[in-house]
């Protein structure tokens, strides 16, 4: 009876019965056309999560990946307009770096001054978004100036078949994206020697510093990957929704933050998996786009969000403790 | 800069050997003289004071309450939205059909309810707080995640309470507290001097605030030395509310409207302020004058860059800067 002890398991058996229940209150949840959409609706979020994910592991936290996201987006799709470059592999290239060298900046302050990770990366945050907004400024990249194809990238459908209302709906091809990220970090964290070193910081910084692990390199791979992925993310999201708005992202990281908590890590460090992640994204996704279905004012969005982090981290927190005992 | 020499060596007298409350002071003078010097003939006037003691006070006491939750080696991140949702609440008791005719009529009746509404604001900052802290100190949620997650539950509150638009038109005296002037000076900085002054002395003369920083020092340690650490964090919050609450009615009264998302901007200066003035984010240290020089040091500075006409995106990245740096620099001071 093991496998009921995993904290993935109860998390899928909550994500099964939310399911049920939304499905039973309005039937056009199990429609082809809500689930694709569902699918797609998670994979930005889902790989931001996963870069959030590996910082709370490591028993730090970030609050500056929507801002990195929103930078990288904004910065290569101006930079492509402005040059007139259009492509696909040398932009994610540039976003992914510009990922990284920001992701870099914050390790850079949190292992070099020893600061909590919270103020340091609200600070980066707030950096980031001034000096884009105030020296790229605040228009919008719309679609007749947007790349070609980058948005022929976005738009590649893996499957697609003709809904009951007859529309052709179509599942994005984005989210063999998002599975093959998910494979790569889950392989990092299980299966190499850093990511053995996350686990081991974030368990307990100390007896990982005298047990050799090199807390200098952990510090940077963890935040770099966060970057990378947020910038990643970021211009996914720019091919996904046909527009570049330096402003997108603004919020986010209560989202994903709330949705990795409920994927089971835990903010104290050492906790927290792939597959957990993935279903505390779903699962967030899922009721935050089934409010609508369920004819629940857009309104309370935030509330229920809002209760989702307390109930969660409520559990995760009695959770730990019994274990502490 | 023998002007600077000389008030430094005013400043120690004032405020003794505390090196971070020095440190903190020779920035302010800095900046004062540094904004003097580019913008000359603007800065320099007493309207531009003035306007400062309007916009100062609703940031400095979230500033205060920010150091209070930080005492204890937390963080409040939902004191925005308890503003918000504060003056949001006295906004709809005031739409009250009863409440509009006697606030309409004026006399008696419309203090009464202006009496009312404040009480009624600093009631939500109270429950709000007190949830935060049973949040944190009984179910042992960690502060960052519970304040968050309650953040969003007060800011959805207040969304679903306004619909999404902004509530306008407050009644006369609740815009006064925000706008009047009371023996020559603004009133909403008559109330943030009261307001520090009072948890300077909740802090430095009582045991809650010996307490508290204990707490924040080593929780271990405190429990050990038989302090009710559950309870006095659920003060903390409990304050931490209050404040945010009066902060709200400030703002509201400042702007004559409330909405859900005022103010946004102000939980990241909020915490910068604090961490500025020489309050520990881990527990166990903060001043309440270190905080309110930070906040004049901090104040000047986007003053006099908005007079350069500096674009407030880019203010908001020098502030992000500013923490980056001072970071640095307590991190420097600490190793020697």
């Amino acid at each position: 009876m093991k496998i009921f002890q995993s904290t993935e398991a109860v998390i899928a058996a909550v994500l099964i019965l939310v399911m049920l229940a939304i499905g039973f209150i309005n039937p056009a949840f199990w429609g082809v056309d809500n689930l694709f959409s569902l699918a797609k609706s998670n994979v930005v979020i889902g790989i931001m999560a996963l870069g959030v994910l590996l910082v709370m592991i490591a028993g730090g936290i970030d609050v500056s990946f929507p801002a990195i996201a929103a930078a990288a987006l904004y910065i290569t799709v101006r930079t492509m307009v402005a040059i007139g470059y259009d492509g696909v592999v040398l932009p994610f290239i540039g976003a992914c770096v510009l990922g990284i060298l920001l992701g870099a900046f914050n390790a850079f302050i949190i292992e070099r001054f020893k600061m909590i990770p919270l103020i340091v990366t609200l600070g980066t945050a707030s950096i980031i978004r001034g000096l884009v907004l105030g020296l790229l400024g605040t228009s919008i990249v719309n679609i007749n100036k947007m790349p070609k194809e980058l948005i022929a990238f976005g738009k590649v459908d893996l499957v697609s078949v003709t809904a009951a209302n007859g529309a052709t709906v179509g599942l994005t091809a984005m989210v063999l994206v998002y599975l093959g990220v998910a494979v790569v970090m889950h392989l990092i964290l299980r299966h190499t020697m850093i990511g053995r070193s996350i686990y081991a910081y974030g368990g307990d910084a100390e007896s990982a510093r005298r047990a050799g692990v090199n807390i200098r390199k952990t510090i940077f791979f963890v935040y770099c990957t966060a970057g990378l992925l947020a910038g990643f993310a970021g211009l996914l999201q720019a091919s996904m929704i046909w527009q570049a708005n330096p402003r997108d992202f603004v919020g986010w990281e209560l989202d994903v933050i709330a949705a990795v908590v409920l994927g089971g890590a835990s903010i104290f460090g050492g906790r927290g998996s792939v597959l957990g992640t993935m279903l505390g994204v779903f699962t967030l996704v899922m009721i935050k786009n089934s409010l609508i279905l369920m004819k629940v004012d857009t309104t309370w969005q935030r509330v229920v969000v809002g209760a989702i982090i307390i109930i969660a981290t409520a559990i995760t927190a009695w959770r730990d403790r019994k274990k502490l005992a | 800069m023998v002007a600077e020499t000389r008030s430094n060596s005013v400043f120690r007298r004032l405020l003794g050997s505390d090196a971070s409350i020095l440190q903190l002071a020779v920035i302010t003078v800095v900046i004062f003289v540094l904004m003097t010097v580019m913008n000359p003939d603007k800065f320099l006037r007493y309207y531009n004071f003035e306007s400062i003691t309007y916009v100062m006070p609703e940031l400095g006491i979230l500033c205060l309450a920010m150091m209070v939750a930080m005492l204890t080696g937390g963080i409040d991140l939902s004191i925005v939205a308890i503003a918000n949702l504060a003056a949001i609440t006295a906004g709809i008791y005031f739409k009250q059909p009863g409440v509009a005719e006697a606030l309409a009529a004026g006399g008696t009746g419309a203090a009464f309810h202006v009496t009312m509404g404040v009480l009624i604001a600093l009631m939500v900052g109270l429950l709000s707080g007190l949830l935060n802290g049973v949040l944190i100190a009984r179910l042992r949620i960690i502060p960052i995640l519970a304040t968050l997650g309650t953040g969003q539950v007060f800011a959805g509150l207040a969304l679903v309470l306004t619909g999404g638009p902004a509530i306008a038109g407050f009644p006369d005296a609740w815009t006064w507290i925000g706008t009047g002037k009371l023996l020559g000076l603004a009133v909403p900085f008559w109330i943030l001097i009261v307001v520090a002054a009072v948890v300077a002395v909740i802090l430095t003369r009582t045991h809650i605030g010996l307490n508290l920083m204990l707490i924040g020092t080593n929780a271990r340690a405190a429990v050990f030395a038989g302090i009710r650490s559950a309870r006095m964090i659920i003060y903390s919050y409990t304050v931490t509310g209050v404040m945010a609450a009066i902060a709200g009615i400030l703002l509201s009264g400042r702007t004559n409207s409330a909405k859900a998302d005022f103010g946004s901007s102000y939980l990241l200066q909020a915490v910068l302020i604090a961490v500025l003035g020489g309050t520990n984010p881990a527990g166990g240290k903060g001043r309440v004058a270190g905080v309110l020089l930070a906040l004049v040091s901090l104040m000047l500075l986007s003053s006099g860059l908005q007079i350069m006409r500096v674009s407030n995106f880019l203010i908001d990245a020098i502030w992000g800067a500013f923490l980056v740096v001072v970071i640095a620099i307590n991190y420097l001071r600490s190793a020697k």
